[in-house]
């Protein structure tokens, strides 16, 4: 499987990294570089194994569910880039 | 004693000498940091120096001494990796976009450290949110490695990554000792790279909580040292249950320290077959089998193993971890913190912030994980992969009932330069190869030095060992030290 151009484009939307056109063709050979090497994976016969989503091989533990944290916006808003107020400031979204 | 002498100490024996009063704690973090003020310009190993809060944290100490009050780590001075969120420190995962970032909190490894008297020197340098097996990827500069090439001397060596400032700042003695986080090899390959030891942990050892996320099922904390001892030290402070980390495991913390005292006589140690790379140098292979030799002669018994889809470890992390990694950093988006480059609208600010903020490394692992998680190729890689890694467990999990820990080697290779194996990237990920199946099964594992290549440079072997078994690790370990007794230090170093 190899990505065309079009594709490196919209993997970088999603991703929403911003991507001159300049970068693409480089960036289009080193992502198919890196997809062409895991198609090994392939070789592997994996019928009938169940998935391991973690290494952590003991049941999760779990807690009430109540609310246990909060209650300092100051330190939540401290490092935001611009705030006005209790809130996060970002461009108009709604016109 | 002099400044040059208290920065040779080993963490075991400078809380003996602090406890006899031999010196204070202001003086064992004065020394450091008049080592790190003098050899830092040059070695870039750390981001950030705190001098001011580590001597606070030394008064605070001494007066605690004074009392005849001693926790476990009271006034030894260590470095922080860059990725553990450190209250009121700036923290910024060796990335552009959180530059002006400081934390609100403290990591729960970080607290647990302090919460045992440690004093913190500073920040230490890494590879860009952990991405990286040669530091070269921090927006923050390189890291230079203390150990130079016998007949290459101008030639600048990379520390490993992405734990290359705690590596190198361990080996060039201007820390006792650091934390490092291993999410496929970031503590491991460094310290064997640097000749110190390096543990990466059984996954939910130690707590993740205010570790700065990369691939979440795979991240764990660990310590560097320069000796196995002084890692079992550091590690008994780290690690432990915590209910913010569901995933930090609520088992006992054994006594590490006393482990490495055990023998490992009558101890099966298993030789796994696999563990070889195309262009290995001979003298890998050759510090290897030195090892089965000195396992066996210390009464060990040592046997063949096949670990069969070690060769598939590799692929199948470069489908996890960028996963993973894709959905952890989706949370960088010029808004709640960090760095914001303006846009048009506010998709436009997301994308050229990340755009601004993301190295070229992150950049093409985000750009893989959001590829292989997108609609229709979610199956054919990711959970394909997933099924692979529960191959790659089962391999360990059949290893382990037949021995008690698996021995090989580290690396396969020692240290480069700056500017080598940067032209390829699959290139830079093979340094990984021996590290990571370890680290897709989430068992522990060992970097202990154990012998100079032909140039000088040192080599480590790596003692892997069963879930939440530390400390047969760390006994084999000591034992590969004990029998390696290596003298040889770096050439950068403090009193050099």
């Amino acid at each position: 499987m190899s990505l065309d151009l079009a594709t490196v484009r919209r993997i970088a939307t999603l991703a929403r990294i911003h991507l001159d056109d300049a970068e693409l063709p480089a960036l289009q050979a080193e992502l198919n570089g890196i997809l062409g090497w895991i198609e090994q994976l392939n070789e592997v016969n994996v019928e009938g194994i169940e998935p391991l989503t973690g290494a952590a091989q003991m049941a999760l533990k779990m807690r009430e569910d109540v609310v246990t944290d909060g209650g300092y916006p100051e330190k939540i808003l401290a490092n935001a880039p611009e705030r006005a107020g209790d809130f996060f400031v970002v461009p108009k979204v709604v016109e | 004693m002099t400044g040059t002498s208290l920065t040779d100490l080993t963490i075991a024996t400078a809380r003996e000498g602090l406890r006899r009063r031999d010196f204070t704690s202001r003086e064992l973090t004065e020394a450091h940091l008049a080592v790190i003020e003098a050899l830092n310009p040059r070695l870039n190993a750390f981001i950030t120096v705190t001098g001011e809060r580590a001597l606070a944290q030394a008064d605070a100490a001494d007066a605690a001494i004074a009392r005849g009050e001693f926790a476990p780590l009271t006034g030894i001075p260590l470095a922080i990796k860059d990725l553990f969120c450190t209250e009121g420190v700036r923290t910024t995962a060796g990335s552009r976009i959180l530059a002006p970032f400081v934390p609100p909190y403290e990591s729960a490894v970080s607290a647990n450290l302090l919460r045992d008297g440690a004093v913190f020197l500073g920040k230490a340098n890494m590879d860009e949110f952990a991405m990286g097996s040669s530091n070269m990827t921090s927006a923050y500069g390189p890291v230079e490695n203390p150990w130079k090439r016998r007949q290459d001397n101008e030639a600048v060596l990379v520390p490993g990554g992405s734990s290359g400032g705690s590596a190198s700042a361990v080996a060039a003695r201007i820390a006792m000792g650091a934390t490092g986080t291993d999410t496929g090899g970031s503590i491991r390959q460094p310290a064997s790279f640097c000749g110190v030891a390096g543990i990466k942990p059984t996954y939910g050892r130690c707590s993740r909580w205010g570790i700065v996320a990369f691939a979440s099922s795979l991240d764990q904390a660990g310590p560097f040292a320069r000796t196995v001892e002084d890692c079992a030290i550091l590690l008994g402070s780290m690690a432990g249950h915590d209910p913010k980390d569901s995933t930090s495991a609520d088992v006992p913390v054994p006594d590490f320290a006393a482990a490495c005292r055990r023998d490992v006589k009558g101890l099966r140690i298993g030789v796994p077959r696999e563990y070889r790379m195309e262009g290995m140098p001979e003298d890998i292979e050759r510090l290897w089998q030195r090892g089965v030799a000195w396992l066996r002669d210390a009464g060990a018994e040592v046997v063949d193993v096949s670990l069969p889809h070690t060769k598939y470890g590799l692929t199948t992390y470069y489908i996890v971890a960028p996963a993973e990694c894709s959905s952890n950093l989706s949370r960088y988006d010029g808004v709640r913190f960090g760095i914001r480059e303006p846009g048009e609208d506010l998709r436009d600010l997301y994308e050229r912030t990340r755009a601004t903020g993301f190295g070229a490394e992150v950049r093409r692992r985000v750009l893989i994980g959001t590829y292989v998680l997108s609609a229709g190729y979610y199956d054919a890689y990711y959970v394909r992969a997933q099924k692979v890694r529960a191959l790659i467990l089962r391999d360990f999990t059949e290893a382990f009932a037949k021995v008690d820990a698996l021995l090989a080697p580290t690396a396969p290779s020692a240290a480069f330069a700056q500017g080598e194996n940067m032209d390829d990237p699959i290139k830079m990920y093979l340094n990984d190869a021996f590290t990571i199946p370890g680290s897709m099964a989430g068992v522990p594992g060992m970097s202990v030095p154990a012998g100079l290549d032909g140039n000088g440079l040192p080599l480590g072997l790596q003692v892997i060992g069963k879930p939440f078994d530390e400390e047969t690790v760390f006994a084999v370990s000591a034992a590969i030290e004990r029998a390696a007794g290596i003298t040889a230090l770096p050439q950068i170093r403090a009193g050099a």
